[in-house]
């Protein structure tokens, strides 16, 4: 195995090492999160890309330890400045959340409590963890509404929830998240419900908030196009499990998992005209968490599976480029085609 | 806020006269004459004709009705026919308990509904959640009157258990502590229940709310994010059924204060009912749907104070 924090230029802020988080029904137990390993750079943004159940949410939540029954993080460390948050009481990790690990959520038009004040909400930040009083916690969330870029920060604070809109929803998440200058802040999809113009407001406000206060983001997307434009580095997700990890601008240039090159296949370009080519698609669908296959969980639908790949499951391993990639192609055990070329299919 | 209260009671104006017009034909739909039956079964040809004359009972119907309409607005309820006191005063004296007991019996209700349901729904699926879910269900089909002698029997009569005896409270009248404890009790129950279970419900919708969520990542407590979070947003159904609860809790009174001999409008109106004291009926009948018709207006208001989405205006 290799180590996450082999692939970065900078010191580490966040380390998640081999984290496994299970939803446990009668029956059986569904493997959301399998043996994940990432790691965070500091004052960077650290992408985490996959399909629907691929579980990146799920990793997202185990961060802050705010998974829900019937799920339970049952194995792994992760490790924050150093330290196993797994191992901290509960008391200690309500002074984490919110003030040194923020997240925002995918859903802006739910995310906010509907019947307290926008203001109000982003006081309980200030309150909680820098034990503020309401009325100066009432102006620094006027200073936050500001910093996020709402105008008239004034009247927006006495507003609820339902009078802003979608994009202005975000905005006051962003600036909840942003109250107490966390270190890292987990954006979980935050653009996925918003209208494209917004999205793009949105992103660009996240990564001049990042220059301005320089905390680290782990930013979970479906979306490579915003990963291309927001991340440093890039975690791809498949079923529980890191199957491609590296610097953004190599996963782009020279994908080598065959799972991440179906994905950047199946990204329309506008920028270069490809002529008749067709959008290829990832053959298949993601089979469902009770039935795992026994080998590399991708081996369904790769197009260069072979017996091996069917039978074991290949480790996070470092390519020749630096890139962390859980593929047997890339190993000495390979049993296909030695001259094989995942990326030889790319259209882009 | 005011101007809403204002609309409000002016559309109740509607409703009220809805309430007039049933209460007014009630005494002109009963089986047989009213002059009759108001004269008594022994009164002569004439005395019945000189009854149907002062009750106006010749003049026609929309004159009756507007008789009727501008006594209820300037207090005069009639007679009553058992004892002639006027009807207003025979309510007068008696309206101040029923509201109390229908008050501290809301309040019991309110207060037990939502700690039991908020503390079921934090525990879902958990053994205590189904003991108090099974008691609520107990509570919910108990009929009144026999939790009432139930009650009576085990806590104003008492049993001797070890060294003392359980006959701590009383089993009639309304005034002191002692007497208002089981009654109160007996009334309180169901809605308690039915508040519990809507309570329960309500929480758990509102606890896997994406707003919870956030809340949990500011790091809120696990006490707050239930209470100040979750149970604000899950009362606002809740605020509704104890409105609507509060006309049940009208009904249950009747039989309440018979059971516990609590002097009370719904006494008077059993009372009325087994000796034919119609005046007395139509009034008693007047007041609880003017109750309950204001006690929903309070309940719209609070609802309006918890639920930011609706505008006001």
């Amino acid at each position: 195995m290799v180590k996450a924090t082999d692939i970065l230029d900078q010191e580490p802020i966040l380390e998640v090492k081999d984290l496994q988080t299970s939803f446990f029904t009668d029956k059986f137990e569904v493997k959301a999160v399998d043996g994940v390993n990432f790691a965070v750079p500091k004052g960077k943004t650290l992408g985490i890309v996959g399909e629907s159940g691929s579980g990146k949410s799920i990793t997202s939540l185990s961060i802050l330890r705010l998974i829900q029954n019937p799920g339970k993080i049952i194995g792994g460390e992760i490790l924050f400045k150093g330290e196993n948050i797994l191992k901290k009481s509960e008391a200690e990790m309500r002074k984490i959340r919110g003030n040194e690990i923020s997240m925002i959520f995918q859903e802006p038009m739910t995310s906010l409590n509907p019947v307290y004040t926008v203001g109000q909400q982003i006081s309980e930040s200030f309150m909680i963890h820098q034990n503020m009083s309401k009325k100066e916690a009432m102006k620094r969330s006027a200073e936050m509404l500001e910093l996020v870029g709402i105008p008239s920060p004034k009247q927006r604070v006495k507003q609820y929830p339902h009078e802003l809109s979608g994009g202005m929803r975000q905005r006051v998440m962003i600036a909840i998240a942003l109250a107490c200058d966390p270190e890292l802040l987990i954006a979980d999809e935050p653009t996925t419900a918003l209208d494209v113009t917004i999205q793009a407001q949105i992103l660009e406000l996240m990564k001049d908030l990042q220059d301005r206060l320089g905390m680290s983001i782990i930013m979970i997307t479906h979306d490579l196009g915003v990963v291309a434009e927001t991340c440093d580095y890039v975690a791809v997700m498949y079923m529980g499990k890191v199957v491609e990890y590296a610097k953004v601008r190599d996963v782009f240039k020279n994908p080598k998992h065959p799972y991440t090159v179906g994905l950047l296949n199946s990204l329309p370009r506008h920028d270069i005209d490809l002529g008749d080519v067709e959008l290829q698609v990832i053959e298949g669908s993601v089979p469902s968490p009770d039935n795992l296959p026994k080998g590399c969980r991708f081996a369904p639908r790769c197009p260069f599976a072979t017996e091996l790949c069917h039978e074991k499951l290949p480790d996070l391993e470092q390519s020749d480029n630096g890139n962390q990639i859980r593929c047997w192609i890339y190993t000495d055990e390979w049993d296909g085609d030695q001259e094989v070329d995942v990326s030889a299919k790319r259209t882009t | 806020m005011f101007q809403f209260i204002v609309r409000r009671l002016i559309q109740t104006i509607p409703v009220l006269i809805g309430v007039t017009i049933l209460t007014f034909s009630m005494v002109r739909l009963i089986p047989g004459d009213p002059a009759q039956i108001m004269a008594g079964e022994s009164a002569s040809q004439e005395q019945i004709e000189l009854t149907r004359e002062r009750l106006g009972l010749n003049d026609p119907l929309p004159v009756q009705y507007f008789d009727y309409v501008s006594g209820v607005v300037t207090g005069d309820l009639g007679n009553s026919i058992r004892n002639g006191r006027p009807v207003a005063d025979e309510i007068k004296v008696r309206i101040g308990t029923t509201v109390s007991l229908a008050f501290y019996s809301t309040l019991l209700s309110v207060f037990l509904g939502i700690i039991f349901g908020v503390f079921a729904a934090v525990r879902r699926g958990k053994l205590s959640d189904t003991l108090v879910m099974i008691a609520a269900l107990f509570g919910l089909s108990m009929p009144n009157f026999w939790l009432g002698l139930i009650l009576i029997q085990y806590f104003a009569i008492g049993r001797d258990v070890l060294f003392f005896n359980t006959g701590w409270f009383l089993a009639s009248g309304w005034g002191t502590w002692q007497q208002m404890v089981l009654p109160v009790i007996t009334l309180g129950t169901a809605g308690a229940a039915i508040i519990a279970r809507m309570t329960r419900s309500s929480m758990l919708e509102v606890i896997d709310q994406d707003y919870i969520r956030t809340a949990r990542a500011k790091g809120v407590k696990e006490r707050i994010v239930v209470y100040r979070h979750a149970l604000k947003n899950a009362l606002i159904p809740v605020v509704t059924v104890v409105g609507l609860q509060f006309g049940a809790l009208l009904g249950g009174a009747v039989i309440t204060e018979n059971v516990f001999a609590i002097n009370g409008l719904g006494r008077l109106m059993v009372g009325a009912i087994n000796s034919r004291d119609f005046p007395i009926v139509q009034s008693g009948v007047l007041v609880f749907a003017f109750l309950f018709v204001f006690v929903n207006i309070m309940v719209d208001v609070i609802y309006r104070l918890l639920n930011k989405r609706i505008d006001l205006n």
